[in-house]
């Protein structure tokens, strides 16, 4: 294995969950003991997924590290290798490899409230840190996600949602925007910005993590801002083609920062440091 | 350290070919197809060119092959079987006919291929290969090497280097590495001791043309700079100065499957091309040439020198000669140091 950095681990999937059009998350096990007992990772970090004969896939990996046993991911059917993975079924064989990257710094959040920011497929990164955070619930103050996408079927891990809006631990607020209703819809209308500014969550003792499409993005960091949010303490997750997951293959750089090996995880403070190359 | 130096005579060289195929060493060397000088494998000593100021491709074929194999699959009734590239199997070789500039792009793919993540694949393949560089007595407009650090007779990355005491010439051996020496010790008859000869007057005369570390500063300033639209007006984005390169390491990961089994191949790439760095989602990060070019020229004169400690670029040339809208990186690069930024 240590010889060589492109095998993957066997992995077979034990549970297929339909998320929303298109979105699937699979449960993976590992084939071998050994490298399941071997295998550690932190919330943040992500792998490679291979379809054999198809090619690999980059996606961060979406359960928490506090469960054992096996790892979870959400993707979308969108490419050669999310289409040909989107047609694998339970008990089917695909590759691993990983952890890649660096992670979301949980101990230093410690006695903090958290703020979770999210929009459409990119709930499944920072599902990771949730489900991570709320294993040790009692390390942190208040709980805050708020989650939106372009319409309600499009909401990824429903169930959990469900979950999530029935803890007293954690405030949940979901949105969809505008015309994405359906009629019995009960969260918010309105793009995740205008309902982040609405909800206007206090910036003190707070971390915002903050995941979504560049648009979201672009828009939510003035909104915190405005909030006294210090850039310091709001953290989001950059992708970008990759190929390698480990600083070689030359292709998913920002300037000289390497989102592989830096990265993926960066302050808001540190994204200011790069050009604009993501 | 003293470098040992050595007399091998003009005839002996072809000894030393005999000798170490007679060892089983495959020999790597330079050949003539086509009008072009490629290394290949060579099966006689006068198949090997003599007469090429460069090869058209660089020797880095030999260490981080084209196209190279990571794994084979196959589908099964238990499920799928999956076996590594065996380290193993890989070759001993002699890479014959170097020229310092590509000798010295071994360290530079080496500092790639081992900051954090070794890779073994890359490493033990370059620990089989034995590297006879051949100094340079003749270099044309396009080398540079003399402004990055190498020279037509620089040692760097040579197990032995070769330099011919002029034309028709005896050769001076310095055998710099362990390597080299084990290659002396299979031939010891034909290696002389010559230590009062200089080569200073054999070589190539390449004039230093700019200044890297002062390019390496004036990058650091010039990201949002006009000048990367100005110089790559011209790019066709055909990704040839990457192909050519010796020391552009950027790869692709593939998979080739033939019905149940199949292989996952990693593939040289080019930063270049406008599908590098595209996402799914459409979005593509360096969207134009221009933002291309300048990753280019950063990656090799900032992010290499600043996060490895070494430059990625040669002075070999190659990729001016092989440009076919006849882009000239030497040109660039003086105008980037003149630039004002």
């Amino acid at each position: 294995m240590m010889d060589n950095l492109y095998m993957p681990y066997l992995m077979k999937i034990e549970k297929v969950t339909f998320e929303a059009p298109g979105v699937k998350t699979y449960m993976l096990k590992f084939i071998n003991e050994e490298d399941q007992n071997r295998f550690t990772f932190k919330a943040g970090q992500f792998g490679e997924y291979s379809v054999y004969g198809v090619g690999e896939s980059t996606f961060c990996i979406a359960s928490s590290p506090t469960r054992k046993g096996y790892i979870e991911c959400t993707f979308r059917q969108t490419g050669k290798v999310t289409n040909a993975l989107s047609g694998c079924e339970e008990g089917s064989i695909i590759g691993f490899r990983g952890p890649y990257g660096n992670t979301f710094p949980i101990e230093e959040w410690k006695g903090k409230n958290l703020l979770f920011i999210a929009g459409g497929i990119a709930l499944p990164p920072m599902r990771c840190v949730i489900w991570n955070a709320l294993d040790l619930r009692e390390n942190f103050k208040d709980v805050t996600i708020i989650y939106g996408a372009r319409s309600v079927k499009d909401l990824v891990y429903k169930h959990e949602l469900e979950d999530w809006k029935r803890r007293k631990d954690v405030k949940l607020i979901t949105t969809v925007d505008p015309g994405g209703e359906s009629p019995d819809w009960k969260g918010e209308i309105g793009f995740v910005p205008t309902i982040v500014e609405k909800i206007a969550p206090s910036s003190k003792d707070t971390i915002a993590i903050v995941c979504g499409p560049p648009v979201m993005i672009k828009y939510t960091f003035p909104v915190l801002d405005s909030l006294g949010f210090q850039d310091e303490n709001i953290y989001t997750t950059l992708e970008n083609r990759m190929k390698c997951g480990f600083g070689k293959c030359g292709r998913c750089n920002v300037g000289k920062v390497y989102v592989c090996k830096d990265g993926p995880v960066f302050t808001l403070a540190q994204l200011k440091e790069l050009p604009d190359e993501y | 350290m003293n470098i040992d130096k050595r007399l091998v005579s003009k005839d002996s060289l072809e000894k030393l070919f005999d000798i170490l195929k007679q060892n089983s060493k495959t020999i790597y060397a330079p050949a003539t197809k086509n009008g072009k000088v490629s290394f290949s494998e060579a099966d006689s000593f006068s198949g090997i060119a003599t007469d090429y100021i460069q090869t058209t491709q660089s020797s880095k074929d030999v260490d981080f092959p084209r196209t190279e194999k990571i794994l084979d699959y196959t589908r099964n009734e238990n499920g799928m079987s999956v076996k590594g590239i065996d380290l193993n199997d890989i070759p001993e070789i002699v890479l014959w006919g170097v020229r310092p500039c590509d000798a010295m792009g071994i360290g530079e793919l080496s500092a790639i291929f081992n900051w954090d993540y070794k890779d073994e694949i890359y490493n033990n393949r370059l620990s089989r290969v034995t590297v006879f560089g051949f100094s340079c007595s003749k270099s044309d407009e396009y080398c540079f090497c003399t402004s990055v650090g190498g020279n037509p007779g620089n040692t760097t990355g040579s197990d032995i280097l070769f330099t011919q005491l002029g034309e028709d010439g005896d050769y001076l051996a310095e055998v710099l590495t362990d390597k080299g020496s084990a290659v002396v010790s299979l031939a010891s008859g034909l290696f002389e001791a010559a230590t009062d000869i200089e080569k200073g007057k054999y070589l190539a005369d390449v004039p230093v043309r700019f200044n890297r570390e002062e390019i390496s500063k004036k990058l650091e300033k010039s990201f949002e700079s006009g000048l990367w639209i100005d110089q790559s007006l011209r790019c066709l984005g055909c990704g040839a100065c990457a192909y050519v390169c010796p020391t552009c390491a950027c790869f692709d990961i593939q998979d080739e499957a033939h019905g149940k089994s199949g292989s996952r191949v990693r593939c040289w790439d080019s930063c270049g091309f406008s599908l590098f760095t595209l996402h799914t989602s459409g979005h593509n990060p360096r969207e134009v040439q221009s933002q291309r070019w300048r990753q280019r020229i950063m990656h090799k004169f900032s992010y290499m020198p600043d996060r490895l400690s070494v430059y990625g670029c040669t002075g070999c040339g190659r990729c001016s000669r092989a440009c076919p809208a006849d882009m000239n990186i030497l040109e660039h690069l003086i105008s980037i140091q003149e630039a004002v930024v």
